[in-house]
């Protein structure tokens, strides 16, 4: 076996989404070169764009929403009018939705997930079929007709399921693993509304990867020029105070979007703005928006800046004063935000945090600042740095997989590429993790203290249960030791997997054990 | 050896609660009485998460410049919604009729014009404050009731705070042992395969296994077919989903041998836009709220007699409503108490005023009560914590937030 099977273990884990079953060599390949295994991901940089038949652009996207709006109004009308007496069925205002199918989804979880996971259907082989261990005959499981999804859910799936199906073929998921901390660092949430359920994997593919090895201002302006981040935060709503629309329609300023670039984008919190620059860049950026379904600002869902909604005149941001220049004075301040000390301290830190520890080293913080501040915030030397460090090989692998790290992983281990996304989504709001949803604009917690907790511990032994018991059947458990850890698993592991009763029970002891847990 | 160790745990899960060492807080289960009278208070703290707009829940109908400020959104006394008057001045949001009967029982509380001494208006730093305790943002090792629990004398030591939801509040998380519950139903691991893992982690990772052992237990004593949603919900909003937390955390504390102590949270009050007046956004959350509260004072039965729930949220929102009908970050708001403990049919305020002049920065409503002292006001009447231990480890540095009295029973 390999010399060095737990720098192996730190390049699949740590940086990546773990070892891929089947006859994929991923350990001994990281084990002979581990840095190597993971920088060559970076190498290609075409490999971070998502582009699948069927996924289309946020403006394609919400013309299909208004029409689906407009369907289910007439729908509705139709209905009234047919049948008058009859009361029309309660429809929740847009932002509730959400919730009531996350919901649903918890509740019915209990009686679908093992009936989903047994559907899991063969892999789609044709994409890699090497790697991939061909599933035994899985029967058709005959299933009542469920209700038809709408096109939002379908689009949803649709980009989940690519979203998936990347992360489980890709070599180690490096790049994948960079593209879920920067569209978690910048996230949306699906909750907000139809048109964010939408918009979700659109944004991510069109605002964040395109970036992901490339510099942050270009990604900070894509961000929060994407119809979703304005619909997310309200910008979309926000007129200067004396705009003409402003005064026109006597509404005014919305500073939802201005304080997250600032705390949560960039600065951060303590990073030397105030009140005033909140409200002031609130300002700057009233008329960043988006065209609406009438198409008057240009095409339905796509990127406008609305001069009648911009407060006119300079505003004076962080001590630097911009001049009136519509869209030109946003993106003028922007660029600054992004070079300013603040902002590489801030990314510097929460990128250690992820990939390292909890408790980032301060040496390798200060030297990706470094390198951020040099290279005007080059994301890919950033990376770079970082596998080049000494202390990501050092420290110890004491960060919980987040509930997407471990779905991802458990299905390359057991090497199945999802044919349907909803085994894996329902996991997922199980756990706490809902795909694309976070409560808030600071996106998921990334600390172990968050992803360890009795209740998600407890739900991720049944759902490993439940997956032992769909699957342990045709797998050598022991096997899987070898794909996921080899030598450097423990000698209480290994021994745990032998002893099990099943192997259905090993199946689901392995999924658990702290080499497939801890990253 | 080893196969000894683990036919011992096998034997049943609660066998294992009560050998392991890290589970001692369930070992010597409570007779958690109040000393003085024999009674056996129960504690709940809600977080609202997102910042709740304070004047338009408990609204300032009285105060001549609300209905200015608060603008399209304001609560008004007549209308098809109106407030429902709590007092000659504030008037409650028409979606919460369950706190106004407990209200005129006095059994519930207003406190108003409350804040946290957190003065930035960053969510997250505010719930860090919140929650932690501490005077400003940054420590986020333990919470105020984590502390709380382990400052209460041995022998009268609670079984464990209870945590509900998928991951641990910061307001119970520290030393003291906690255990977590989320209202979902899945098909569940057995026993077996279970222990086998619980000693797997207790030789190789101490921290999993301490949170599995503790994930396990609550399960089966949350578990049953009350939780399933009743009156035709069908687990169909949020809403109902509110309710339905509040129900669960109710059953596992309303046991003999179940925590006495509780944390929850719920999200989305940050009603930027289209926050809504007597019906909309708001509103509809509020309902929620309502609900739970009912679930929480309906489920724990007898001893909702002895029980306060503790709503509070990290900051309010300006005083005048944005340009988009909703409210930006602000500083003062409200904390709601609701319990058979409570001394209520009170709304207690130093009312600062709405006048621009009296507006914190202009912009909202000026803090005139430390959220502090209401929180300790409680802890002190409910558990007897003493003053110094309340300033000094519950509340770091917080002297000066003298507790309020009178407000438990």
């Amino acid at each position: 076996m390999a010399r060095d099977s737990h720098a192996a273990l730190v390049a699949l884990n740590r940086f990546g989404f773990g070892a891929r079953g089947g006859a994929s060599g991923d350990l001994v390949n990281a084990a002979s070169d581990p840095r190597g295994f993971v920088k060559a991901e970076l190498a290609r940089p075409s490999g971070v764009l998502l582009e699948a038949p069927g996924l289309q652009s946020t403006p394609q996207l919400a013309q299909a929403v208004f029409a689906y709006q407009d369907q289910v109004k007439q729908a509705r009308e139709a209905a009234k009018t047919a049948a008058p007496a009859e009361a029309p069925m309660p429809q929740a205002p847009a932002d509730q939705k959400p919730a009531v199918r996350r919901n649903l989804s918890l509740n019915a979880a209990a009686t679908e997930i093992a009936g989903q996971m047994a559907e899991a259907k063969p892999a789609d082989n044709a994409a890699k079929p090497e790697i991939m261990q061909p599933n035994t005959a899985a029967p058709p499981a005959a299933k009542p007709a469920p209700q038809p999804l709408n096109v939002i859910q379908k689009t949803f799936r649709a980009e989940a399921l690519a979203r998936l199906q990347r992360a489980t073929l890709v070599e180690c998921g490096f790049t994948e693993r960079l593209v879920v901390f920067w569209s978690n660092h910048f996230c949306i949430s699906a909750t907000k509304g139809e048109l964010a359920r939408m918009w979700a994997g659109a944004f991510e593919r069109e605002a964040i990867r395109p970036h992901v090895l490339g510099r942050f201002a270009d990604m900070l302006k894509a961000v929060e020029q994407h119809p979703a981040m304005l619909f997310f935060l309200d910008n979309q709503q926000s007129l200067g105070p004396d705009s003409r629309a402003g005064q026109n329609r006597k509404r005014g300023l919305n500073e939802n979007l201005a304080r997250e670039i600032m705390e949560l984008h960039t600065l951060g919190v303590g990073g030397g703005y105030t009140q005033e620059d909140v409200t002031s860049l609130a300002r700057i950026i009233t008329g960043w928006t988006f065209a609406g379904r009438q198409g008057q600002l240009g095409t339905p869902g796509s990127f406008v800046f609305n001069s009648n909604a911009h407060q006119p005149g300079p505003q004076v941001l962080l001590g630097k004063t911009y001049e009136a220049a519509g869209l030109g004075q946003g993106e003028a301040a922007l660029a600054d935000i992004a070079r300013h000390p603040s902002t590489a301290k801030f990314i510097a830190t929460k990128f250690v945090r992820h990939f390292v520890a909890d408790d980032p080293p301060q040496a390798l913080v200060a030297r990706l600042r470094d390198v951020f501040v040099k290279t005007d915030g080059d994301l890919k030397a950033m990376a770079v740095a970082l596998v080049d460090s000494d202390e990501a090989w050092k420290a110890p692998l004491t960060k919980m997989r987040s509930p997407y790290d471990f779905v991802i992983a458990s299905g390359r281990l057991l090497a199945r590429v999802p044919e349907d996304p909803g085994a894996y989504l329902n996991n997922l709001n199980l756990l706490g993790q809902p795909l694309w949803s976070p409560a808030g604009p600071n996106g998921f917690p990334d600390t172990s203290v968050a992803w360890a907790a009795p209740e998600g511990i407890k739900l991720r032994l049944d759902i490993a249960a439940q997956m032992g018991a769909r699957l342990g059947n045709n797998i050598d458990p022991l096997d899987l030791l070898e794909f996921a850890a080899a030598d450097a698993a423990s000698v209480e592991t290994r021994r745990t997997i032998e002893r099990a009763e099943s192997r259905q029970q090993a199946l689901a002891l392995l999924l658990m054990s702290p080499e497939m847990q801890r990253r | 050896m080893l196969d000894c160790v683990e036919n011992r745990l096998l034997t049943s899960r609660r066998g294992l609660l009560l050998g392991g060492a890290s589970f001692a807080a369930w070992a010597y289960l409570p007779k958690f009485a109040r000393a003085a009278d024999g009674r056996d208070p129960r504690l709940i703290v809600v977080i609202l998460r997102g910042a709740l707009d304070g004047l338009a829940t408990v609204a300032p109908v009285g105060d001549p410049d609300y209905a200015g400020l608060h603008g399209s959104i304001a609560l008004a006394t007549s209308g098809a919604h109106p407030a429902i008057m709590l007092d000659p001045f504030f008037g409650l949001h028409p979606a919460m009729p369950e706190f106004a009967r407990m209200y005129r029982d006095m059994h519930a509380a207003v406190i108003h014009a409350v804040a946290t001494p957190y003065r930035e208006r960053s969510h997250f730093d505010g719930q860090d404050v919140l929650e932690s305790g501490y005077a400003g943002p940054g420590r986020v090792q333990s919470g105020w009731l984590n502390r709380a629990l382990e400052a209460l004398p041995r022998g009268e030591r609670v079984s464990s705070g209870l945590a509900v939801g998928p991951t641990t509040p910061l307001v119970l998380r520290g030393n003291a042992p906690t255990v977590g519950w989320a209202p979902v139903a899945l098909p569940q691991a057995d026993d077996d395969t279970a222990m086998r893992l619980v000693d797997l982690y207790r030789h190789r990772d101490p921290a999993l296994a301490s949170a599995l052992s503790q994930g396990l237990q609550l399960e089966k004593a949350a578990s049953g077919d009350d939780m399933k949603p009743k009156g035709g919900i069908n687990g169909g909003n949020a809403v109902a989903q509110m309710r339905q937390v509040a129900r669960g955390a109710a059953k596992l504390m309303v046991a003999d041998d179940g925590p006495r102590i509780a944390a929850l949270a719920f999200d989305g009050w940050d009603t930027h836009a289209n926050e809504g007046g007597p019906v909309g956004r708001l509103a509809f959350l509020l309902g929620g709220l309502d609900g739970a509260l009912a679930e929480f004072e309906s489920g724990l039965g007898g001893r909702w007699r002895d029980t306060v729930v503790v709503v509070a949220t990290e900051f309010g929102r300006t005083a005048r409503i944005n340009g988009t009908d909703g409210t930006d970050h602000g500083t003062g708001t409200i904390a709601l108490l609701a319990g058979g403990a409570v001394k209520g049919g009170r709304v207690i305020s130093d009312w600062p005023g709405l006048k621009l002049a009296n507006l914190y920065e202009a912009r909202d409503l000026k803090p005139t009560t430390d959220l502090r002292s209401v929180i300790k006001g409680v802890l002190q009447g409910q558990f007897g914590l003493s003053d110094r231990v309340l300033a000094e480890t519950v509340f770091p540095d917080s002297a000066a937030a003298r507790p309020m009295k009178g407000l438990v029973v």
